[in-house]
């Protein structure tokens, strides 16, 4: 089928919220993206922070679809199966001087419907956290982590189980628009649609350049981080965070605890040339550790396992502070909506940004609420399973007996499931993200091997064929000598 | 969940694992069983098709897939119950192990445990090298296992970090399958893998050894596509100026070994933060009676002969510890690691007679003397014409009742 009524480009949070969103209607809806799983740019490399909506001008979109959104976790972590905890986060004054500014985000947090909030002294803080020193830190018990990558699969995932179509790796490249039909050119073929949602993140100028000149830029802005090993989880509570840094409109290099226990150093903040340059720097990698070090003094140097960054979709420069997200219909277009600039906080946002998006789309076309509405229930993992529960399904099927990643204990079962997964998603990465196998200690030292036999065994695919993460990101050259020569 | 009762089981069935089977076996336990998760036994050594196992040991130059029939035979002779495709979960202080196959759960209740877990291979993450994470970048032993077991080809263009053992030997595997190995290069002023391995692996086939030289950077967005080498400067700082662009499809790590003792953990034995591994005495016992820790998962050896050898002196013990009851003990002293000195092992000892005492250097040297001390005075010296951190050095050291009036003993280089 090549005619939707609503096709989305973009495969992010934003897109695949959107996508589950009208998954919930009788309307034909595509997902395009580019990468060879969802999650693949900025929706997978960020802090996984679940905001209160502190940090945003009283209302903007960033302020109120945040708080918003923020809201509607709960329900949808249990909808969905994916790990939500709520931590609450402190931001902390080291001076008095700094205590203006904590007071200037409690107002704006009061301002924008944020509850609870507080400033605590320094002794009061340090009773909740011991290895944080501060002069006072402002409380935000509404803010939570999650995984961000496990909250985007399983938005798509649900959304492909009540019939939106997916189609990974597939890059749009031309757009355009006849008789109110949209026609939209890509490397597998054109594809018709009533409505388009341009939700591709970084990509989101090129989009709307393909039909009209855009009146905004994209400032690519990288930000690095570092992970802590979770022998270390020990040392925070919650998310600590210094006032933010104005300049650069972000909010300061941060620690977070993840959901599976390590803890997170940064983002830090720099704008570049290459949005698709997700490298990761000695000297930011310095840095991040430096300025870390100055919140949590007890810092481990040898703590670090791991490092990455991600690129926030900027569209305001160094100088000009806050830019609000722009969600709204094209100019010359009608039915095409632009989601532009979309960053911080938009994890947190995608969910109140589809209810909105969703409204829009109600204005075009007919929405009618399909009764057989799915949600999705997540099986329990092998390592998560009692004694017994192992035993039974063990009897059920031996293949939940073969321990394939040894590090997180992840079955055979559970690799050859994540590799049938609804969205077709067959790279190494879409194994590690859907059941941990690989990312742990020994970063798919011994599992690696496995993994690609089944690949090959019951998936039948071509040892030149199995990638890392993206569409060439191929993992062999092929056999060491060929057979049957 | 199934129950089963042995007398000694073995956590790992690699050479350390088969050799303390067996020697255990040799003293009379009656029920021994190895447990190993994967489907083979012999451990890592099936993928090392390279030769030059079991020199010392059994003076002939064997292949790895024969060195490890050579136990396995052994071990099945002696009528050694195997449990492959065996994961254990953990175990406790009652010697009571829980484990996993296709079958179901079970508890291995066993009177004595050898732990024989090996090792893991460092990764991109512990030298921090920055730049893209792009596919193409293997760990060696991953990279060997693809080639040797799985007949699959890694890359075609081959830049090598680390030039430990396997790093070296991969560097001649690549060579010999048609890549190009555009370098090793090493951090240290020296090579860290054996002398010989270098020789055999990377001056035979003039692939370029760039020593005082680390990687910098990591490029390509999907693929690698290059790597930056960069000097370092004494005190292992890149020197700014001196990056070289080498392009590459795969980079292979060769960053060194850490032990594998998260089973360990689960029953809280006491690790060593030097070497990674158990605590243990002169008989391989750790902080749990009963139990012995043998092979990489205590400290990395260089060779499987010394492996193998220690492996089965810890089976013995073991094996004459359920059969017989123990050797007289003392109280427990320790073996402190002192001057120019990275680690020892046994970390303590509680009994008289012949010790050996591994340990590695911190840095290259030559006529030099390990000394050990107790309170500032000398019991015990061994010249040294040279001595390297790449080589473990062993000394054979006679324990006398003399030495248990002091709390701990001082190993020192000078």
């Amino acid at each position: 089928m090549r005619n939707f009524e609503v096709a989305i480009i973009g495969g992010g949070v934003v897109g695949c919220a959107i996508a589950r969103e009208l998954s919930k209607y009788d309307v034909r809806v595509v997902v395009f993206e580019a990468g060879s799983d969802v999650a693949s740019g900025a929706s997978k490399a960020n802090s996984g922070v679940i905001h209160s909506g502190i940090n945003s001008p009283p209302s903007s979109l960033k302020a109120i679809l945040c708080v918003e959104g923020n809201k509607m976790f709960p329900l949808l972590s249990e909808e969905l199966s994916f790990p939500v905890k709520w931590t609450g986060k402190f931001v902390i004054a080291k001076n008095e001087e700094e205590v203006d500014e904590l007071e200037r985000l409690m107002e704006t947090g009061i301002k924008n419907g944020v509850e609870n909030l507080e400033i605590k002294e320094g002794d009061e803080v340090k009773k909740l956290e011991p290895n944080i020193s501060c002069f006072s830190a402002l409380w935000i018990p509404t803010a939570g982590i999650t995984s961000p990558y496990e909250f985007t699969i399983a938005l798509a995932e649900n959304a492909v189980e009540n019939g939106v179509s997916f189609l990974l790796e597939t890059e749009v490249n031309g757009l355009n628009k006849k008789n109110d039909i949209f026609s939209i050119k890509t490397n597998r073929g054109e594809f018709k649609a009533d409505i388009v949602i341009n939700a591709s993140g970084l990509n989101c100028r090129k989009i709307v350049s393909m039909v009209e000149e855009p009146d905004f830029d994209i400032y690519p802005c990288r930000g690095e981080y570092l992970v802590l090993d979770k022998n270390y989880r020990y040392l925070i509570n919650s998310m600590i965070y210094p006032v933010p840094v104005k300049e650069m409109g972000v909010l300061g290099v941060h620690l977070t605890p993840t959901i599976e226990g390590n803890i997170l150093i940064g983002p830090s903040a720099e704008f570049i040339e290459d949005s698709s340059d997700i490298s990761t720097t000695r000297k930011m990698m310095k840095q991040l550790f430096h300025e870390a070090k100055e919140i949590l003094p007890s810092l481990p140097e040898k703590g670090v396992i791991n490092a990455y960054s991600g690129i926030r979709c900027k569209i305001s420069s160094a100088g000009e502070g806050l830019a609000d997200f722009r969600i709204e219909e094209s100019r010359n277009f009608r039915h095409m909506i632009n989601l532009i600039g979309i960053e911080s906080p938009g994890l947190t946002a995608s969910p109140a940004i589809a209810k909105r998006v969703v409204g829009m789309i109600s204005n075009i076309i007919d929405l009618r609420e399909k009764r057989d509405f799915k949600v999705r229930k997540r099986k329990k993992r092998f390592s998560e399973m009692s004694v017994e529960e192992k035993s039974i399904m063990i009897e059920k099927d031996k293949r939940w007996g073969r321990i394939v990643c040894r590090c997180e204990n992840v079955t055979e079962v559970e690799i050859i499931e994540a590799l049938s997964n609804i969205l077709g998603a067959k790279t190494l990465s879409a194994v590690k993200y859907r059941c941990r196998a690989g990312m742990g200690r020994c970063q798919g030292g011994f599992c690696t091997q496995h993994i690609v036999r089944i690949m090959e065994k019951n998936f039948g695919m071509k040892i030149k064929d199995i990638k890392l993460k993206s569409p060439n990101s191929y993992m062999f050259c092929g056999k060491t000598r060929e057979e049957n020569e | 969940m199934n129950e089963i009762y042995v007398d000694l089981a073995v956590i790992g069935g690699g050479p350390a694992g088969l050799a303390s089977a067996i020697s255990a076996k040799e003293s009379g336990v009656e029920k021994v069983v190895v447990i190993d998760r994967n489907s083979w036994l012999g451990g890592i050594l099936p993928q090392c098709i390279h030769d030059g196992f079991g020199v010392e040991e059994v003076g002939k130059s064997l292949t790895g897939p024969e060195y490890a029939e050579m136990y396995i035979k052994k071990a099945e002779e002696k009528g050694i119950k195997f449990m492959k495709e065996t994961m254990v979960l953990s175990f406790n202080k009652k010697l009571q192990i829980l484990a996993v196959n296709k079958k179901g759960l079970y508890t291995i209740n066993s009177k004595s445990i050898v732990l024989a877990t090996g090792c893991r291979e460092k990764t991109r993450w512990h030298a921090l090298i920055p730049g893209t994470r792009p596919s193409g970048i293997y760990t060696a032993g991953v990279a060997q296992s693809f080639i040797n077991l799985y007949n699959i080809m890694p890359g075609k263009k081959v830049v090598i970090l680390g030039s430990g053992d396997v790093g070296l030997i991969m560097a001649r595997r690549f060579t010999l399958e048609g890549a190009e190995v555009a370098g090793v290069v090493e951090i240290l002023p020296y090579a860290s893998g054996l002398p010989r391995n270098v020789v055999q692996c990377l001056e035979d086939y003039e692939i370029p050894l760039f020593l005082n030289h680390t990687i910098t950077l990591i490029e390509g967005k999907e693929r690698i596509e290059a790597v930056t080498i960069s000097k370092v400067d004494e005190n292992m700082n890149v020197i700014e100026g001196s990056e070289k662009r080498i392009e590459c499809d795969t980079l292979l790590l060769s960053l060194g070994l850490i032990p594998e003792n998260e089973i360990a953990k689960t029953a809280r034995i006491e690790i060593d933060d030097l070497t990674g591994g158990a605590v243990v005495n002169q008989d391989f016992e750790t902080s749990i009676p009963n139990t012995f820790a043998v092979g990489n998962c205590l400290q990395v050896y260089d060779t499987v002969d010394v492996l193998s050898i220690d492996a089965k002196t810890a089976g013995k013990y073991a094996g004459e510890k359920l059969v017989y009851g123990g050797k007289e003990k003392f109280n427990c002293i320790k073996v402190v690691p002192g001057n120019g000195i990275r680690y020892v092992v046994p970390q303590k000892i509680d009994r008289t007679g012949k010790v050996i005492i591994s340990l590695r250097v911190r840095k290259p040297g030559e006529n030099l003397t390990l000394v050990i001390k107790a309170k500032n005075k000398e019991i015990f010296n061994k010249k040294m014409p040279w001595v390297n951190p790449a080589n473990m050095v062993r000394m054979e050291f006679n324990v006398s009742e003399e030495i248990f009036s002091y709390e701990s003993i001082e190993v020192e280089l000078k």
